[in-house]
């Protein structure tokens, strides 16, 4: 009987962990499923799902009216290169308020986040006129500067809650056997977060890609990613429905093959910590 | 010296010049909507780099609002990142006023000013100055369904009143089969539904404000506009109408549910192309709706090609203007892609052109739409301001939306019309007395 309750509650979990996975996904697969209809379509009452004529029409029209690999070239860019110097900047920064607290340690964290509640637009002329200054507005090294410093206090964040996990004794025996801060935090404090590590390069990867305040007010034409190729798809005046969604489907795809392939890792990370 | 030497040679002489052209090219970036006549114009820029060997040009394409707000922050920090930017008719008396834009008023003789409508010009011009150049204008009009309107026994004429509407929007409706009789804007902003509801104040004889800049929601002519719109929508147009821009009633009209739409002369278009309109061949249109007082309840509006003083390559970007926006350009794409496809709005010489009037049926009554509106003179009262739809001062995108809103919310029921009319006279007196009128 306790069996039977057990199995029953499992299909009743399932079921609902499966409505509430196909409620979040619903919007994704809708775009993908307009981005194959034509306009007409698209617009339909009632909406159609699948009996529809399925039409490659839109990726044409979008292929032949904007260069799709540059856009994804900059989001690539821009997205692994604003991760990639803000680990290294975070690794350290994590390792100092885990392993060596000081006293203001957590105003500091705090003080980090306080950061994220600013809203954007009210540092946009003072940021836009220190490019201007600079001559980099446009500039792919500009943006990843920009979104690494914007998501670098999620990234300490996130680390430093793995870092607290590994106990510090393990830190203390490589110090004993006479290794050098560098090597204590490269080849024995990393190899230990690397699922930490891996989950928050991923999630940092995500916030990056999909970052469109920035990187719609700072670019034209050298730095602009796919938020940008997303855009020009928008039409005060005419149907876009079909073709927005063909780009929106093209911009989302690099990001969504590489969450699926990697959701483990993710996760993991994100739900068990550094070490268990 | 041997045939490979000189080969060589030649081939060095060649690369050389190469690299003299592409180093004395001027590059220019040009800002713009997604509309159709954007993207087509995209399409034929080989023709001008073909003319012009020495410029080299940049599409950037971003939706209106996000374009509106770069290019906005581009001019006022002095980024220069553009140099061609399409803006409204709404941007272009405030910006040129400020002197964020150069004078476009040596085109060359090819560009022929003259030929410009007089009202689309008017608009454009600020002290004698011309400061942008009208890429395709439009406004407003009655767009309806003949068949409804033949199965309901009424004839629209070419110059319906306001009652008539409601009248026929009565025998159109017919819930039951998902046909409203009326469709028109609700959604919330200065160039949604307060882009209809300012033009359709001005043929009731309401104004935003009086010659001392005074606020005058709380007037009669205001109240019997929004009690009309209110009650007409309510009674006869879709379900979720304060949700509903252009392209909501487009989709709507295209798809069979409205007996009428009033909007944009640019619709006509798209709703009498078979290939998008279940209804393309039962369409009419006549002129937007009077009250008997003198003025129509159209707008006027313009997509236009200007020049940002930041700009590090104004000549280049001059020339791209002249021929974007010149007499020949009209002849290019009515040679590639059909008279039907050529950008509406612009030159009286358009509308002479028989061979156009043929290919759009809808062009006469676009024409005779432009012409009915005046933004220097646009209410029956006078006013201190341009602008037939909307009030050419840099308060307006925020004070329209904030009105907006109040007036969306009441169309969905949330407060009366009398409400909606209270709060946007406190909204605008306060925003008024902010900004020093």
């Amino acid at each position: 009987m306790a069996r039977a309750v057990t199995t029953q509650r499992k299909i009743v979990f399932t079921a609902i962990a499966w409505i509430i996975g196909l409620a979040i996904f619903f919007p994704i697969l809708w775009t993908i499923l307009t981005s194959f209809k034509t306009e007409a379509t698209a617009i339909s009452d009632p909406p159609v799902f699948f009996n529809f004529d399925w039409t490659l029409e839109n990726y044409a029209i979008v292929q032949e009216r904007s260069d799709y690999m540059r856009y994804l070239w900059n989001s690539v860019v821009l997205a692994v290169g604003s991760t990639f110097f803000g680990i290294i900047i975070a690794v350290p920064a994590a390792w100092s308020m885990a392993f060596v607290p000081g006293k203001r340690t957590k105003d500091v964290l705090m003080w980090m986040l306080s950061t994220k509640m600013l809203p954007a637009v009210g540092v946009l002329y003072p940021i836009r006129l220190i490019l201007i200054e600079m001559n980099i507005l446009d500039s792919k090294g500009a943006l990843i500067f920009i979104l690494m410093m914007i998501n670098l206090p999620i990234i300490i964040w996130m680390l430093y809650t793995y870092f607290r996990e590994i106990p510090g004794e393990i830190l203390e025996a490589a110090r004993m056997d006479g290794a050098t801060l560098k090597d204590e935090i490269l080849y024995v404090l990393t190899p230990m977060a690397i699922p930490g590590i891996a989950s928050t390069v991923l999630l940092n990867i995500i916030l990056a890609w999909n970052e469109a305040f920035w990187t719609l007010t700072l670019t034209t034409v050298d730095a602009a990613p796919l938020t940008a190729f997303i855009a020009s798809y928008s039409s005060p005046e005419g149907l876009f429905y079909a073709k927005l969604s063909a780009a929106s489907t093209m911009a989302i795809a690099p990001i969504l093959i590489l969450g699926w392939f990697s959701q483990k890792q993710l996760v993991r990370g994100l739900t068990f910590g550094a070490v268990k | 010296m041997t045939r490979t030497l000189r080969a060589l040679m030649g081939a060095t002489a060649l690369t050389a010049a190469g690299f003299a052209v592409a180093a004395q090219a001027e590059t220019i970036t040009i800002a713009t909507v997604n509309n159709g006549d954007m993207i087509r114009m995209q399409g034929l820029t080989s023709h001008f780099t073909d003319m012009h060997p020495d410029i080299e040009v940049e599409w950037v394409t971003l939706e209106e609002n996000v374009l509106r707000q770069n290019v906005t922050t581009d001019i006022a920090t002095g980024g220069g990142q553009y140099d061609v930017i399409t803006i409204g008719t709404y941007e272009v008396p405030i910006w040129g006023a400020n002197d964020w834009l150069l004078s476009l008023d040596d085109l060359g003789d090819d560009y022929n000013v003259d030929d410009l409508l007089p009202a689309v010009r008017g608009g454009l011009t600020v002290d004698g100055t011309l400061y942008a150049s009208p890429f395709y204008g439009e406004s407003s009009m009655v767009m309806y369904r003949t068949d409804l309107m033949e199965a309901a026994g009424l004839e629209m004429p070419d110059e319906p009143s306001w009652e008539f509407i409601r009248e026929a929007a009565a025998a159109m409706t017919d819930r039951e089969n998902e046909i409203y009789g009326i469709c028109l804007r609700g959604k919330a902003g200065w160039g949604e539904n307060m882009a209809f509801l300012t033009a359709m104040g001005n043929s009731f004889g309401a104004r935003w404000f009086d010659m001392d800049w005074r606020p005058q929601f709380d007037s009669e002519a205001w109240h019997n506009t929004l009690t009309f719109y209110i009650d007409m929508m309510n009674e006869y147009g879709p379900p979720g109408a304060s949700n509903n821009g252009f392209n909501e009633n487009l989709a709507l009209f295209q798809t069979g549910k409205c007996g009428m739409w009033i909007d944009a002369t640019v619709a006509a278009s798209f709703v009498t192309n078979p290939d998008d309109s279940e209804v393309a061949d039962s369409v009419g249109f006549a002129l937007a709706p009077d009250n008997g007082l003198g003025r129509r309840g159209n707008w006027l509006w313009a997509w236009n090609l200007a020049i940002p003083a930041s700009s590090d390559a104004p000549e280049a970007a001059r020339a791209f203007i002249a021929w974007a926006t010149g007499p020949g350009y009209t002849e290019l794409v009515a040679s590639e892609e059909g008279w039907a496809n050529v950008p509406p709005g612009t030159r009286t010489s358009l509308y002479e052109n028989q061979e156009y009037l043929d290919a759009a049926p809808f062009a006469e009554m676009t024409l005779r739409s432009m012409q009915a509106a005046d933004p220097t003179n646009p209410a029956v009262d006078p006013v201190p301001y341009t602008g037939v739809q909307f009030v050419a001062i840099p308060e307006f995108a925020g004070l329209g939306t904030e009105v907006g809103q109040v007036f969306s919310a009441a169309l969905a029921g949330q407060m009366s019309a009398d409400e909606a009319l209270e709060q946007a006279q406190e909204l605008a007196t306060e925003e008024m007395e902010a900004a020093g009128y």
